[in-house]
């Protein structure tokens, strides 16, 4: 969905929050586990009691260089945790450690591809470390709420980017970059239904030409790509339509309604927090070397960017299959798989980044949950290639494999599908085709090239898609000189 | 009858190592005289009787079964800033009444393992804001030299428990004088050690750049055992440090030939702002006896001595603002009945959980961190205390110790300041400085001033609290004002 904006520009900038993959909590030891009993997974230290202090879990600054290398930024030589202090029950201290002038990822890049195929550099302006909060539970408890800390105190990186998106789309492709890249590196699972890959997005628009940005809006907690789309695009919009009606953008923080699709006023920014940042006293500043950021860049894996280019010199594939299928780390390893088993990376790659892929999308289902594994369509592909069947009936062979029919040997056997390659039997329905069709078999005689088609296409009607198409091809010719 | 109340803890450990008594004949001892002497005093919050009793038998266990360490049966109280599990732990507040933490403070772990019989939990002023004793939910703690004054604070009740010795030793907390203030009112030894040498783990926080816990004892010898157990790195505390712990009793006798005393001439010029003449008197008799045992006097500067009270009372506060906020009547603590909605169960809980020392300290720190006013108070004060590390750093370059008096009077009258913040914050006016640098200070007794006692200031460079004990000790082996007891305690 792109809309049409006039001669208004859009300017777009998002603020996104990964959940670190680390196995214990950013300032305690307690399990980061999704989705346990409520106020289980909780340490003397995430519930905050008297005396408690935060010990700074390595593994997430290690996590944080990591991103920090893979999208060539400055990772501070020297950061320092902040308290960012409000009232609310699922946040246990009354604020939450963050960072804030002295992030450890400072500015640094990463390219999108826009929809013409150029590539667009977008600014990541900086990344900081900080506690995810608890979970208010408003429904189940009549008049009350209740408070589940297993989630507080998750290491989370904000990576907020420049604001250098002009559409939704834009913004789209850039979430969507860096929740490849976030799991490519290892440093979060991207699961956005269990909360681990969440955004928020800052929209204003300005008349095409101008400099100066126009007063944004905040929008909160939009939790799938295609809701980040649909809310700024309606939000851009609204803008538009207040601002030509004589209104004015107010600064303000805004909620997504999917359901009813509008965004709606959550708080202005009279009404805003004043947080009261200042250094947390029981932490030290993160210190990391030169020698650690090396140390960090030299483990980092094949990049999707980098690999991509790897698929179409190694395997010869189109910058834009590759592109499909490098988006997404378990989709890479499950094309390599079927390479590796059949040996055909341009059949491998039609079929993972085309037939699989439109069912995936059509389910709307990731590729890790795929009914048909990597393996299952090796096997299916194998038969295309000693020409069992032919690719239409694969097709069909697959959809049926996707509904659990079983295997692609057993679907083919049990419906009969195996492709007929007796030449004799081909060589009786050529003969029927060409019986039925006199006139037309003179003009295909005469030069006309075309009407090859028509005697293929019915050959292969009549043999119900299972005749060879190469054998076909083959005994027509030979009718043709006889 | 055995006294044992007129024996330090280096002493009654001796005692205990060699058989000679045993803890549980000391802790009942000593639990006797609580319930006899405390109601005079105020200055237990929790007594833990049964507890205590248990642990006596398990260290006279262990001390027969040998190898035993040296504090091993000796019975010590802690002031109720310390988690302990198991037992209320208040911060003298109503907010905590009801709150029993489940997990023991680092500290009170490793005194545990160091075999000390816990008796109780000692009164202080609410959250340890106040050098009075007089802001506890508990009620004020009487000074055990003359019940009508005040015993000093935060660790009012430790001072007095010790100075009444109704408890042999105990712990407290020092975040802007605290520990020393109400030493030198009790007549008592105390030691605030370097910012790191001892864990905050379990400490509950006042203001995280400047609390540290430290001993409170009879004498130097016997701070040196408590801190032995005490200090140490602890990876549950980012900002404690990693540096080995040497014996602070080892070179308690080294001589003082030749060791330099710095007179900061800002500590003594202070008598237009209530230096009392005989505690300055006393101070300098001190020093000429110090002279006698071999040190010399040098004249020093700490030109920015006088920023440190401005300072601190932003710093403090704004730290303490943040610190307190997970006191909301939401997890645990005081809640106020029947909240209409978030914003009344917050402000009624908190409203009526704190006392109004707490709530003046926490709006004031709300105030000095809020957007537009950060840079002037927040920003600048810590850029001040840059400047008074600095004057410290310099002065150790030419001295080994500093000394001062530990506060310009004696105790003063419940009620008297009560009234008067300023003035009541001004009695922390010599021992500031020491929080906002994180050198280590104690103060030892050096006489009495009309029957109080006065307490003398011995500052020392970074970790040099085996060096301060030695200079303390040294002291205390030619005078006797540390083992003088009030008449009502005899």
């Amino acid at each position: 969905m792109s809309i049409d904006t006039g001669n208004w520009e859009v300017v777009i900038g998002l603020e996104i929050h990964a959940q670190l993959a680390t196995r214990s909590k950013i300032f305690s030891g307690a399990s980061t586990a999704y989705g346990a009993e409520p106020n289980t997974q909780t340490s003397v230290v995430d519930i905050a009691l008297p005396g408690v202090l935060p010990v700074l879990n390595k593994e997430a600054v290690h996590m944080a260089v990591k991103f920090g290398m893979a999208i060539d930024a400055e990772v501070a030589d020297r950061s320092v945790f902040a308290r960012k202090n409000y009232f609310y029950p699922d946040l246990p201290k009354g604020y939450q450690i963050s960072q804030f002038d002295l992030p450890i990822v400072g500015m640094g890049h990463i390219n999108i591809e826009l929809e013409n195929g150029d590539s667009k550099r977008i600014g990541v302006t900086r990344a900081h470390l900080e506690e995810d909060a608890g979970k208010s539970l408003h429904e189940d408890f009549a008049g009350m709420t209740g408070i589940d800390l297993n989630r507080a105190g998750t290491p989370l990186l904000e990576i907020v980017s420049e604001p250098d998106m002009r559409s939704a789309r834009e913004a789209v492709a850039y979430m969507k970059k860096i929740h490849t890249l976030v799991q490519y590196i290892g440093i979060c699972d991207g699961n956005m239904q269990e909360g681990s890959f969440r955004c928020d997005a800052n929209v204003s628009i300005r008349p095409k030409g101008q400099q100066e940005f126009g007063t944004r809006t905040e929008l909160k907690n939009i939790n799938s790509f295609r809701f980040v789309e649909r809310a700024i695009n309606v939000e851009i919009e609204r803008q538009i339509d207040l601002i030509e009606d004589g209104g004015d953008v107010v600064q303000e923080t805004r909620l997504y309604d999917s359901v009813k699709n509008e965004t709606r006023s959550m708080r202005s920014k009279e009404e805003a927090n004043d947080y009261r940042y200042f250094p947390d006293p029981d932490l030290l500043p993160v210190v990391v070397t030169e020698e650690y950021r090396q140390q960090v860049k030299a483990e980092l894996p094949e990049l999707p960017e980098q690999k991509q280019q790897r698929y179409v010199d190694e395997f010869g594939l189109s910058a834009y299959d590759a592109g499909v299928i490098t988006s997404s780390l378990a989709m890479s390893a499950y094309f390599e798989t079927v390479v590796d088993k059949t040996g055909d990376a341009k059949l491998s790659a039609n079929w993972v980044s085309g037939g699989l892929s439109a069912l995936l999308n059509r389910e709307e289902i990731e590729i890790a949950d795929s009914p048909v594994d990597a393996e299952a369509l090796s096997d299916l592909l194998m038969r295309i290639k000693d020409n069992t069947i032919s690719g239409k009936i694969a097709k069909d062979v697959l959809e049926a494999m996707w509904n659990g029919e079983g295997s692609a040997d057993d679907i083919i056997e049990k419906k009969g599908l195996k492709q007929i390659t007796d030449t004799g039997a081909i060589e009786a329905f050529v003969d029927e085709v060409i019986a039925n069709n006199p006139s037309q078999f003179e003009e295909l005689k005469g030069g006309k090239d075309k009407m090859m088609g028509f005697f293929v296409g019915q050959v292969m009607k009549m043999s119900k898609g299972k005749a060879n198409p190469a054998q076909v091809n083959e005994l027509i010719r030979e009718k043709m000189k006889s | 009858m055995s006294m044992y109340h007129t024996k330090s803890i280096t002493e009654l450990s001796a005692m205990l190592q060699a058989g000679e008594v045993s803890s549980v004949e000391l802790t009942s001892y000593f639990l006797d005289r609580i319930k006899s002497c405390d109601e005079k005093l105020n200055s237990f919050i929790t007594v833990c009787e049964e507890q205590a009793m248990k642990a006596a038998e398990a260290a006279d266990e262990r001390l027969r079964a040998g190898d035993a360490p040296a504090l091993t049966g000796v019975p010590i109280a802690h002031k109720d800033i310390f988690c302990t599990d198991g037992v209320k732990t208040s911060c003298a507040s109503k907010m905590l009444d009801n709150f029993i933490s489940p997990y023991d403070a680092t500290v009170v772990r490793k005194m545990h393992e160091a075999g000390v019989v816990m008796l109780g939990k000692t009164n202080m002023d609410e959250f340890a804001m106040g050098s009075s004793n007089e802001t506890s939910y508990y009620g004020a703690v009487k000074n055990p030299w003359d019940l009508n004054r005040v015993p000093g604070g935060s660790s009012g009740g430790s001072a007095a428990a010790v100075g009444a010795r109704i408890a042999p030793a105990a712990t407290g907390t020092d975040t802007g004088g605290s520990i020393r203030q109400p030493a030198a009112l009790c007549g008592i030894t105390g030691l605030k050690p370097t910012y790191g040498r001892v864990s905050r783990f379990g400490m509950i926080a006042f203001a995280s750049s400047l609390d540290q816990a430290g001993p409170m004892g009879q004498s130097a010898s016997d701070c040196a055992l408590l801190l032995n157990a005490m200090a140490g790195f602890d990876e549950k505390d980012s900002t404690s440090i990693e540096k080995d712990v040497p014996d602070y009793s080892a070179d308690l006798d080294k001589p003082l030939d030749g060791l330099r005393i710095g007179l900061p001439k800002e500590y003594f010029e202070h008598k237009d702002g209530g230096m009392d003449a005989e505690v300055e008197a006393l101070t300098k008799a001190a020093l000429e006896q110090y002279v006698a045992l071999g040190a010399e006097l040098v004249d020093i500067e700490l030109p920015n001595s006088n920023l440190s009270v401005p300072v601190y009372y932003v710093v403090a506060p704004a730290e303490c603002s943040a610190n307190l906020s997970r006191f909301d009547g939401v997890r645990y603590g005081h809640r106020c009945e029947d909240p209409k909605d978030l914003n009344d169960l917050y402000t009624r809980s908190r409203g009526e959980g704190f006392g109004s020392e707490v709530q003046r300290r926490i709006m004031v720190g709300t105030y000095a961190l809020s957007s537009g006013y950060y840079d002037a108070y927040y920003l600048k004060a810590q850029q001040l205390r840059h400047l008074i590390s600095d004057d410290f750093k310099k002065a150790y370059e030419k001295v080994d110790v500093i000394m001062a008096p530990t506060t310009p009077e004696t105790a003063f009258n419940i009620g008297d300041k009560s009234d008067d913040p300023i003035s009541m914050y001004l009695s922390d006016i010599f021992t500031i400085a020491v929080n906002l640098a994180g050198i280590p200070a104690m103060s030892v007794p050096v006489g009495f001033a009309n029957g109080m006692p006065v307490g003398m200031q011995i500052m020392g460079n970074y970790f040099e609290e085996a060096r301060l004990l030695n200079v303390a000790h040294k002291y205390q082996q030619v005078t006797d004002w540390h083992r003088q007891l009030p008449e009502e305690f005899k």
